[in-house]
């Protein structure tokens, strides 16, 4: 074998158990996700093999699922919106700060250490009818009744901020970490005031890690349960717990299957726009 | 026919002539050969089988019970390790044996007598043989009863306590005789707007709303009456609750002040002091818990376990710890002083105070039902 040849085949050599392992944890579950989709349930909870369009049909056609979908998406969007707000003025001043940056990105971090749902159920004891924001509005006078803050679609959108605001404000820092001050520095020298410079020389050029912290907002918001769950009221639902209500609660895989794929697959055209504009690089970078 | 059963008719037919040795050793080599080569995996399942036994239930004071008075002695008893899994809801749990390989789990806590008929729909049973259960002979007949209308054969589980979905509420807000008048209805009374809460679970929505348009619920004939009662109550409720965990934070934080309640739950929550009432109004909802053995176990090894689960000492434990009385005959055995004061106790043993979900009926509406309530619950 020429050394050509051995040279070509030794990246995949190397990649091979990463492949492996991705084929098989990944692509394979996958793809009996896919049969499973074109099955059926039959009357007694068994499933019924073969190929079915039904449940595509159902999901793709029924008033219900669009309905949750659409609402699904909004609420991850103005997560993400929130999420950009409030992040890049904190990933601005960890960039831009002198000495302390390594304890402000340890304090960024710190959340992670702790559970997903503990860190969520904590605002049942901020916001709830006994929680620290009513009984400290109670006792300045300024209310007489608790505040009805829980159980509605704002404290999902409010849990998931403080889940994803993290995500978003590691990715406009690493943007802004490569970002040459020299450049701000030669702006201000031609005239231009400190707002200017940054509107028009360190926001342009911190934009791809914004629209990367936004798309792993976006898609880890759109694909969230836990937080509609502990946090919403009787209607709040996201596209995933009707994913879960399917396989779990009814027992209705195939449904759940297609629901799932649908999800993916519209989360999946997302992540393609948002690669084929700004590219997968910036994204790996920021999660680097 | 279980392999210990095949291998003594084997040595039977030999020992009585049937059979030379050469064909005698020739078939339990094949025997094993056999069962060696079916299933890598199975070599595992026979190791269980002869080493330990797993069960799953709520876990919690109902775990440790079950691990001082009933696993550590059957352990010291037998030599067979008992490995003591939970799980959060028995939705989960059937998802989760569904997509497990057989013998991997072994005994459930399960609920209602419409679990019990899922899992045989599923094909997910054994064959008691209840002469192995001695402690049987100590439980209520109307509970056995209830799965034995389901398999009339044979049954896979043995009763373990009941209890009841009834009313809870905050006595600092409602009264008793305002409970009493309102009943059902007071799930849907507008002067609680936003201080009423509700179990998510479908079976429990359908119910209270066949209750609130005065329906049998094992029986509805006007369904859209009970949607529009599940709608009136969705807009009244501030949360629907999850778990038992979660109904006694909004009860005890007055997040609520009126919902369904389980009534251990709710007797927990007594029992630390806070002013919650619990009403079960008429036809309310009864249900019953049991110890079931799931295909693929190995059975003669889980009925000695029941056996000692069953022991009055043990299920008067896990009673008083969960709060729910226990499914032993009150007239046939002495229950103990707590017992008898729990919420759904019934003295006589005949449970003709309570209503159970009749689960030909459920199961049979399950599919739609279910789907439906998802709908209704997010608006539709």
């Amino acid at each position: 074998m020429s050394i050509e040849r051995r040279e070509a085949r030794q990246p995949w050599i190397l990649l091979s158990p990463a492949l492996g392992a991705v084929a098989l944890l990944l692509f394979v579950p996958l793809l009996f996700i896919v049969v499973y989709s074109f099955w059926l349930r039959s009357a007694t909870g068994a499933d019924t093999t073969g190929f079915h369009l039904d449940n595509w049909i159902k999901a793709l056609s029924d008033p219900f699922y669009r309905y949750i979908l659409l609402n699904t998406l909004k609420i991850a969007a103005i997560t993400t919106v929130l999420c950009a707000l409030l992040g890049y003025p904190a990933a601005y001043f960890i960039a831009r700060s002198k000495g302390n940056k390594m304890i402000l990105l340890l304090l960024l971090m710190l959340p992670f250490w702790i559970s997903y749902i503990i860190r969520t159920m904590s605002w049942i004891n901020i916001l709830g009818a006994s929680g620290a924001v009513n009984t400290g509005l109670m006792a300045l006078g300024v209310i007489s009744e608790p505040l009805q803050m829980l159980y509605n679609e704002a404290a999902v959108i409010l849990g998931l901020v403080h889940f994803l605001l993290p995500f978003m404000v590691l990715n406009v820092y690493v943007s802004l970490e490569g970002i040459d001050t020299n450049l701000e520095d030669a702006a201000t020298s031609l005239g231009a005031t400190r707002w200017q410079s940054f509107l028009q020389v360190t926001l342009p050029l911190s934009l791809p890690g914004l629209a990367a912290g936004g798309l792993l907002c976006f898609v880890l918001g759109a694909g969230t349960y836990i937080t509609p769950l502990v946090l919403g009221g009787p209607r709040d639902a996201m596209f995933a717990n009707l994913v879960f209500e399917a396989i779990i609660t009814q027992l209705n895989w195939p449904l759940g299957s297609a629901l799932s794929l649908l999800l993916l697959m519209v989360l999946g055209v997302l992540v393609a726009i948002y690669n084929r504009y700004l590219g997968m690089a910036q994204l790996a970078k920021g999660l680097g | 026919m279980d392999n210990t059963k095949r291998y003594e008719r084997l040595l039977e037919r030999y020992r009585n002539g049937d059979m030379d040795r050469r064909n005698f050793l020739g078939l339990i080599g094949a025997a094993g050969a056999a069962y060696g080569l079916q299933t890598p995996f199975a070599r595992y399942a026979n190791a269980q089988t002869v080493q330990q036994v797993r069960f799953d239930g709520w876990g919690g004071v109902v775990s440790e019970a079950f691990r001082k008075h009933a696993f550590d002695p059957y352990t010291a008893a037998t030599g067979i390790n008992v490995v003591d899994g939970t799980f959060s809801g028995g939705d989960e749990y059937l998802a989760q044996v569904r997509s497990s390989q057989e013998g991997e789990f072994n005994i459930a806590h399960l609920s209602g007598v419409f679990d019990y008929a899922r899992y045989v729909n599923f094909g997910l049973t054994v064959e008691l043989n209840t002469d192995n259960i001695p402690n049987m002979a100590m439980v209520m007949d109307a509970l056995t009863d209830a799965y034995r209308r389901v398999t009339p054969d044979y049954l896979s589980a043995v009763p373990y306590n009941y209890g009841t979905t009834g009313l809870a509420y905050n006595r600092k807000y409602i009264s008793d005789e305002e409970m009493k008048e309102k009943g059902a209805s007071i799930l849907i009374d507008e002067a609680y707007k936003d201080k009423i809460g509700g179990w998510s679970d479908w079976r429990t929505r359908i119910w209270y709303g066949a209750l609130q348009t005065d329906q049998d619920p094992n029986n509805i004939t006007d369904m859209d009456a009970v949607w529009d009662a599940i709608r009136s109550h969705r807009d009244l409720a501030l949360k629907y609750w999850g778990s038992g965990a979660e109904l006694m934070s909004l009860l005890a934080e007055e997040e609520i002040y009126v919902t369904e309640g389980w009534s251990g739950r709710i007797a927990a929550l007594q029992e630390q002091g806070h002013d919650i009432g619990y009403y079960d109004p008429p036809n309310g909802f009864g249900w019953q818990e049991c110890l079931f053995v799931i295909k693929g176990s190995p059975v003669e090894a889980c009925e000695e376990l029941l056996n000692f689960m069953l022991a009055p000492e043990t299920s008067i434990a896990v009673a008083e710890g969960q709060n729910y009385p226990p499914a032993l005959d009150g007239t046939k055995v002495d229950l103990g002083t707590k017992i008898p004061t729990l919420p759904a106790y019934d003295p006589t043993g005949t449970l003709d105070a309570l209503t159970f979900a009749d689960p030909a009926y459920w199961n049979g509406n399950e599919a739609e039902w279910s789907e439906t309530f998802s709908r209704v619950q997010r608006g539709f």
